[in-house]
């Protein structure tokens, strides 16, 4: 059977195109314009071609950069993942505590981002903040203004403190799926402790979990606002993440053109690992069936 | 293998019951003997699956003992109680292969790994998934993972009984037939004591020796399948088992007489007087409808289910069904309905009453 051709129906699908031009591919293709040419100012443009990004692939700050996200990212899942589980497989099942700590744990979860890190960054106050200042008196060197030991302790610190319970949370959900039986099943072929978590629980949550990953590796790869109002970056670039060194970039120092260079290949990274993560979940799940 | 006795056994929900009313399984003394295959059946909700939890350890019953080969165990936990239990939904351990999910509950008791492969490779023979052995479980039908619950249940030579909870819900008719005669045959090769709790009635009455029928949170009769069809203790019980259910009629009873507006029914035998809420229950099948003979009645329809007929008719002012056989032909002139008088039990609220001068 024939289709009758009908072009009015491409007047159906023009809010939705207009819509994501507007907010994704007029933007994108702004970047890829400036990481394309070079301006001294005054609307005048001149062509480079992929110079920038050249440079960019040459910088050592920007390999410093990345190295230190990396780092981050990797340290605080390392934390967050088991810490997330542990906290999800202590929480009471049902009942009156079970709503008071599910409360509890989405309370970090509702403070605005710059919120968060100026609590931190009072709170670690040698001079007048509780933690700094306990530190001090107990006779523990701690000063995040000076020492990056310091400022990577208190960054990865605070991320764990407002994250955790997102993957506890997800975690919690995918626990509480499990069919009762299936522990009185394990209490019957009296499966220990440890057996009944890599054999039930675990399997029943590795999808939740695999989400709550790379929710986590995507936002802490982006992470911004906690560790500029914390550390501005400092002490020196020890806690510089891409984010921080792209905004210097291009508003500190107004280096349109390679700062341009270096988002595009920040958000290709971010697909990369993101389509990376996505393909061997599928592939995990798709094995075992 | 064990003889389960359940001691004054009750089970309430509440943190204080006050009242009966309040158990969800009321008190209750019997011995499930050592070998037997039991079938627990009974409406949702009336306590079976209390009960069986009870019995597997995952519930501690509120007032009574439960002892095993005469030890108590009401508080002993479900590891200690060494029972297998096979769940409504299939329980299997997904991530493992089958060959695994099987050996699973003999490794847990440390047994040693060559012993493990032969109960295992023998098991999954009696199940029939030999050739699956090194499939990972996850993805398989959910049949084949309930026979993997079975398998799971039976690798272990030594339990106290097998508890079945429900276990066919799930499968396809087909292979329920075959998979409740694989049980049976179990049963037979190998005489664990085994519970099986269901609603359907086929499925207790064909797989148990012995059919305990419950009803709110009560046991209102044990007894073989014959005794549950020829003479229900309870009206429940006449009503839950057969298909249709025994029909009950209330009536006055006098001696070998039983009357029911007036006009009587005869009975084979006496009854002393009787107080209380009085009926009459008799089955279909010892009903039959004719020209002359008996009491009026009105056929309102007539149900051809193959190998009989179900006639729905009107009794005195009460819905009756009567069974016919399938060469019977059923005429508008059918208006008498008469019933074997040996057959017709004689009920006092709801319990059935024994004739005078013989023992129930």
């Amino acid at each position: 059977m024939d289709k009758t051709p009908n072009n009015k129906a491409w007047f159906l699908v023009l809010p939705v195109a207009v819509l994501v031009a507007f907010s994704a591919v007029i933007p994108l293709m702004t970047v890829v314009n400036y990481s394309v040419q070079d301006t001294f100012g005054g609307n005048q443009f001149f062509w480079v071609g992929l110079e920038w990004y050249e440079e960019m692939l040459h910088s050592e700050r920007m390999w410093n950069a990345l190295g230190r996200q990396l780092a981050f990212s990797a340290i605080i899942l390392a934390i967050e993942v088991p810490l997330g589980v542990f906290v999800a497989l202590n929480m009471p099942k049902r009942g009156f505590w079970a709503s008071f700590c599910l409360v509890l744990m989405s309370l970090p979860l509702l403070i605005p981002w710059n919120v968060v890190g100026t609590i931190w960054q009072i709170f670690g106050r040698v001079d007048i903040g509780l933690l700094g200042h306990t530190l001090a008196a107990l006779g523990i060197e701690y000063n995040y203004t000076q020492d990056a030991v310091a400022a990577w302790v208190t960054v990865i610190v605070m991320d764990v403190w407002h994250w955790t319970s997102l993957v506890a949370l997800l975690a919690y959900a995918g626990l509480q799926s499990i069919p009762d039986a299936y522990y009185q099943a394990a209490k019957i072929d009296q499966a220990s402790r440890w057996k009944v978590f890599r054999y039930i629980q675990l399997p029943k949550m590795a999808g939740v979990l695999m989400i709550a990953i790379l929710l986590r590796f995507m936002d802490s790869f982006m992470i911004y606002t906690e560790p500029f109002v914390v550390t501005g970056g400092g002490p020196g670039n020890a806690t510089t993440f891409l984010s921080i060194d792209l905004v210097k970039m291009a508003l500190g120092q107004f280096d349109l053109g390679p700062a341009a260079a270096f988002s595009i290949m920040y958000f290709l990274v971010i697909l990369l690992i993101s389509w990376v993560f996505y393909t061997v979940m599928t592939n995990l799940d798709r094995e075992g069936r | 293998m064990a003889k389960i006795t359940l001691d004054n056994l009750a089970h309430s929900y509440l943190p204080h019951p006050k009242g009966e009313a309040d158990f969800a399984l009321k008190e209750l003394n019997h011995d499930w003997e050592d070998g037997a295959a039991y079938a627990l059946l009974g409406a949702s909700g009336c306590g079976k699956s209390t009960l069986l939890n009870i019995i597997s350890g995952l519930l501690v019953p509120t007032q009574g003992r439960i002892l095993f080969d005469g030890k108590d165990v009401t508080a002993a936990p479900t590891a200690a109680r060494n029972i297998a239990q096979v769940f409504q939904f299939p329980v299997v351990y997904d991530t493992m292969s089958v060959r695994d999910n099987l050996a699973f509950p003999l490794r847990n008791r440390g047994r040693d790994e060559a012993y493990v492969a032969e109960r295992v490779q023998e098991i999954a023979r009696m199940i029939g998934m030999e050739d699956m052995l090194d499939r990972k479980a996850r993805g398989l039908t959910a049949d084949a993972k309930q026979k993997i619950s079975l398998g799971r249940g039976m690798v272990r030579k030594d339990v106290n009984a097998l508890l079945f909870d429900e276990p066919l819900t799930v499968i396809d008719p087909h292979m329920k037939w075959e998979l409740r005669t694989q049980l049976k045959k179990l049963h037979d090769d190998f005489g664990h004591t085994m519970i099986y709790v269901t609603h359907d009635q086929t499925e207790a009455l064909t797989f148990a020796d012995k059919v305990v029928v419950m009803h709110d949170g009560r046991v209102v009769q044990i007894g073989t399948p014959e005794e549950l069809f020829e003479r229900p203790e309870h009206t429940f019980v006449g009503y839950f088992i057969g298909s249709p259910g025994m029909n009950v009629i209330p009536a006055r009873v006098e001696g070998n007489r039983a009357y029911i507006d007036g006009s009587h029914v005869e009975l084979a035998h006496g009854y002393g007087p009787l107080g209380g809420k009085v009926e009459i229950g008799i089955r279909p099948e010892y009903a039959r409808l004719s020209r002359t003979e008996g009491l009026p009645v009105k056929v309102r329809r007539v149900e051809d289910v193959g190998r009989h007929k179900i006639i729905r008719a009107e009794f005195f002012g009460h819905e009756i069904n009567v069974i016919a056989g399938e060469d019977e032909a059923i005429g508008p002139d059918m208006t008498r309905v008469s019933f074997d008088p040996g057959r017709v039990n004689v009920y006092a609220d709801d319990w059935r009453v024994a004739p005078q001068g013989r023992a129930a």
